[in-house]
């Protein structure tokens, strides 16, 4: 045990290490207008954050095909936190204070967002956050333009309970903050709604859990009561392939009890044969699959960008591309790339997304957007089989949670509050602020 | 399950008749037609159900189709077809005929959609199409919907189907679901106490609960006899979830001590605290999956095989690597674990950016041979062949590895050099080769470990991290230097993981574990086989 201990620290060290080799000096140069890319490129959170690094260098380099912003060019300034919670941190830090950038597009799991929310309140920079969390937040610096629980989890539960019949709930996820506030919510939505305590069944597992034999027994015993059963799964990462394949393997199929996932997609089934997973289902705000012009035009300049035909996008893709439309529009609005001009700008600001309409950034902080059910097909694509009638709106603090319930985030003046209570009338309660 | 009811009853008879009505492909035609205009799933429903209410044979074709995805319409003229071979060209079909019709680029097709709630309304439609069907196996399938789900107005159409079955398999299957059904008719009493005890028989669990409704509603001794079966029907599964467990941990320890056993030699048998140990286990799997690109591209038949194939090649090439680090690194370093430790880490950090740098970050899918998908059951345990492979593997590399050790030359000069090295140099054993060797060999281990486990978990340059702790673990649990110790150890803790599981949580199991084993290693710091004698002190 001891060697494990010092293993830890010894990674610690060497991640730092290796982040600091890989990261590099940003290149000074005067005229230009930097933006961050604060995204991991190794370590266990590369696998989903490597996309989301090229998807902004191809977004800047297209702005600057078209002139650049304010008459100046862009210039992408990118660091590797390496997977490693506290250097993010230090990484937004070095992004604003040294590189001098003026917003920067980040981070992936929430417990990174957490750590580097001090730090951008402090420099008073922003942060566009593109990726689905599980709200209970709303920062003046941080724009929040993945989805928010009831942009995703809320309607895709909605979708099973109404369009499948379902009546008995599995709630599956990593044991950190999102799964956890996720299924906090949803279990008091659920019970809301009717459904018995016995008939929902909670269940976390560690992090790159490998070994699902016995939770998909559990699911599959706890599926044969008779009463129709579907597992929502805020499984996380690496730990998704083999519960998949365990899954294909025990012959658990989509018509029995279908599994709705909420960070699945495209990146993510690119390493499964999903031959047998046909027909389970995850809830987006996006699918590569959509049938809309903007979406082409966007896979297409994406394969040019990447040179590589099979790469295929997803949904914090799309958020970012909306954060980062949404950005340029508020500066050219301001005038200014100024952190307090810009925030007061973008409120408001609509920028198409790619399922062919739009989104808006509203006063919480958080974006309009259309919620789609796809389904898994056999080419690893998703086919969406119901989609929200129009566009959600970002709920940050959750209505089915007590002690969140009464609080609304209104960053327009004179409320300019990211936790308003409106029972008490008064700024604050829980929360970051 | 109306619908199934109703075909059941309507067309059962006509089935079993010989040559019952046949010949309306001009009226299937006009509806299978349709689905060209089909642009909502309740239009598709309605003309699934349809199809179902003729009760030809002939439309189980287009059905199979549909809930394949495969039924697609020509965008030109809005014709249907069923296609094959879904790329760039796909083979059109007549969905009525069969014959080949044609081809056609799949821009110019359009797919009609399909989704859960269809596919499981075709599943039922077919069952009820199926019962009479020639192949016993369709047949089965049949009967086992309808037993998942069963339905009184069945009752009739499945006597009729008992009364002519004549594979015994089926027919017992039949009777099973004749009773779920009258279980829940309104059926004289004494029928129903039969059908009960008949499926308390049976021990399973969706007739568990079939019956606890059943007690729960019921009255007299229909209650009474509700309530023995499901008492039966515990017991028997209660014992069936220890088998389960056992299985499940020895499942798991298999998978242990495939990652742990390369250890057990780099660290167990030659000391080296090898931190680059799982991405030798990383470099086995991408092997698998470069393999596996490699007999696609040039001989699809031989898919089947291509684990076999990797197999040797993953060897070669972690033990490879294997090799040229001991030679280049550790061999500098021996008698100082620290610094080992710091420059196998960083091996380990080069090797996994290397990796992403050349396949990307994100998982590579290596594809499960058929002989590794699926599964059997035996009694209420489901067994899924790629573990019960995975199992088989390990034991044999175990076995393999054992013979190295214990029959061969190069076995003896490995424990020589352990032992004392000095006296194994002074007899001429050339020692630099042998540990060489030796840390290869544990590095090609790990490889071939690593074509196993891609078959159960993902691809990526992370794949080895997940792996180091637990083979640390196990090594140091079972022993360090033994074999023997790893094997059980490897074992001990996946059975003592799968029991804490379903009551801990895989969480707090996991914790539990751990802590079991720091207790575990203060009372015995080594290990569960201590070596004995000089070669400790050394």
């Amino acid at each position: 045990m001891h060697l494990i201990s010092k293993t830890r620290s010894l990674m610690m060290g060497a991640s730092v290490i290796a982040g600091m080799l890989l990261a590099g000096p940003g290149i000074a140069q005067e005229e230009t207008i930097k933006v961050g890319v604060l995204h991991s490129l190794s370590g266990t959170m590369a696998i989903s954050e490597t996309t989301l690094k090229d998807v902004m260098l191809m977004l800047i380099e297209e702005q600057n095909k078209k002139g650049g912003l304010l008459g100046k060019k862009l210039e992408a300034v990118v660091v590797d936190p390496a997977s490693d919670w506290p250097l993010f941190a230090e990484k937004a830090r070095e992004l604003i204070s040294v590189n001098g950038v003026d917003a920067v597009f980040g981070c992936w799991t929430s417990v990174s967002r957490k750590s580097v929310l001090p730090v951008f309140e402090e420099l008073n920079s922003l942060l566009f956050y593109p990726v689905q969390y599980e709200g209970e937040e709303s920062q003046r610096n941080v724009f929040y333009t993945g989805a928010a629980p009831n942009q995703q989890a809320i309607p895709a539960v909605d979708y099973l309970m109404n369009e499948e019949g379902v009546e008995r709930w599995v709630l599956a996820g990593t044991d950190y903050v999102y799964p956890q506030t996720t299924n906090k919510i949803l279990q008091a939505y659920l019970e809301s709604k009717g459904v018995a305590p016995e008939d929902i069944m909670v269940n976390y597992t560690p992090f790159g859990h490998s070994d699902w034999q016995t939770i998909v027994t559990d699911i599959k015993n706890f599926g044969s009561a008779g009463k129709k059963t579907a597992v929502v799964s805020t499984i996380n990462g690496d730990a998704n392939v083999p519960f998949y394949k365990e899954l294909a393997n025990q012959g658990i199929k989509a018509e029995d009890i279908p599994v709705v996932a909420f960070s699945v997609g495209e990146e993510e089934l690119a390493g499964i044969d999903t031959g047998p997973l046909v027909g389970h289902l995850a809830a987006w705000n996006y699918f590569q699959s959509v049938d809309s012009e903007a979406n082409a035009k966007f896979i297409e300049a994406w394969h040019a960008f990447t040179g590589d035909e099979e790469r295929v996008t997803n949904d914090p893709m799309e958020a970012h591309y909306i954060g980062f439309n949404m950005w340029v529009k508020a500066v050219e609005k301001a005038g200014t790339t100024d952190a307090d001009a810009v925030i007061d700008a973008i409120i408001g600001v609509s920028v198409p997304n790619l399922s062919g309409g739009y989104s808006a950034m509203m006063p919480n902080h958080h974006i309009t957007k259309p919620v789609l059910i796809g389904e898994i097909q056999d080419d690893g694509q998703f086919e969406t089989v119901w989609e929200t009638p129009g566009l959600v709106v970002g709920d940050e603090w959750s209505d089915y949670l007590p002690d969140s319930k009464d609080l609304i985030a209104d960053w327009r003046a004179p409320l300019s509050c990211g936790n308003f209570n409106v029972a008490t009338g008064k700024c604050g309660g829980k929360g970051i602020n | 399950m109306k619908i199934l009811r109703a075909l059941c009853m309507f067309l059962l008879p006509l089935l079993l008749l010989p040559g019952a009505a046949h010949g309306q492909d001009a009226s299937l035609g006009a509806i299978v037609a349709k689905f060209a205009d089909a642009k909502k799933f309740d239009q598709t429903e309605a003309l699934v159900r349809e199809l179902g209410a003729t009760g030809d044979p002939a439309v189980r074709p287009v059905l199979e189709a549909l809930a394949e995805g495969n039924l697609h319409v020509r965008k030109a003229d809005g014709t249907v077809f069923i296609v094959s071979e879904a790329g760039k060209e796909m083979k059109l079909i007549d969905p009525l005929s069969g014959e080949t019709v044609g081809e056609a680029s799949s821009s110019a097709m359009k797919k009609v959609r399909v989704n859960n709630g269809l596919r499981r309304l075709i599943r039922d439609v077919l069952s009820a199409l199926t019962l009479g069907a020639k192949s016993a196996n369709v047949r089965m399938a049949a009967v086992n919907t309808m037993f998942a789900n069963p339905d009184p107005e069945s009752i009739e159409a499945l006597d009729a189907a008992i009364e002519v079955e004549t594979d015994p398999a089926v027919k017992s299957r039949m009777e099973q679901a004749r009773a779920a059904a009258v279980v829940l008719s309104d059926r004289p009493e004494k029928d129903r106490i039969d059908a009960v005890e008949l499926l308390g028989s049976l021990g399973d669990r969706g007739v568990l609960s079939l019956l606890a409704t059943v007690e729960a509603n019921a009255e007299g001794d229909l209650k009474q006899a509700a309530a023995n079966a499901t008492a039966k029907i515990r017991s028997v599964l209660a014992a069936w979830d220890v088998a389960q467990n056992v299985w499940f941990g020895i499942s798991l320890g298999s998978v242990l001590l495939l990652a742990a056993i390369g250890l057990a030699i780099t660290f167990g048998v030659m000391g080296v605290i090898n931190m680059a140990h799982g991405e030798m286990v990383m470099v086995g799997a991408y092997t698998t999956f470069v393999v596996q690109g490699a007999v696609r591209a040039f001989a699809p038949a031989l898919h089947d095989w291509s684990l076999a194939f990797a197999l040797p090649l993953a060897f070669l090439v972690a033990g490879a690597i294997g090799v040229a680090i001991e030679r280049g690194i550790i061999r500098f370093l021996y008698g100082r674990p620290l610094e080992t430790l710091l420059a196998t880490w960083g091996v380990s950090l080069v090797l996994q950016q290397a990796v992403r740098t050349i396949f990307g970050p994100s998982n590579r899918e290596v594809g499960n041979p058929s002989w590794m998908s699926g599964s059997f059951e035996i009694g209420h345990l489901a067994i899924t062949w790629n573990r019960l492979w995975i199992v088989a593997f390990s034991l044999g590399v175990f076995a393999l590895l054992l013979f190295i050790f214990n029959r061969t030359a190069w076995g003896l000069h490995m424990r020589a050099v352990t032992q004392n090295r000095r006296m194994a140099s002074s007899m001429g054993i050339r020692t630099p080769w042998v540990d060489a060797f030796t840390f290869g060999l544990g590095s090609g281990i790990a490889g071939i470990a690593g074509v196993a486990l891609s078959q159960v978990g993902n691809v990526s340059p992370n794949l080895g991290q997940g792996y180091i702790i637990d083979s640390f673990m196990v090594v140091v649990f079972g022993g360090v230097g033994n074999l023997w110790g790893t094997l059980l150890g490897a074992f001990s803790l996946g059975v003592a993981n799968k029991f804490l599981e379903p009551y801990a949580g895989a969480v707090l199991g996991k914790i539990i574990v751990l802590v079991l084993i720091i207790l575990f290693i203060q009372k015995r710091p080594r290990g569960l086989f201590a070596l004995k004698g000089r070669s400790v002190e050394a």
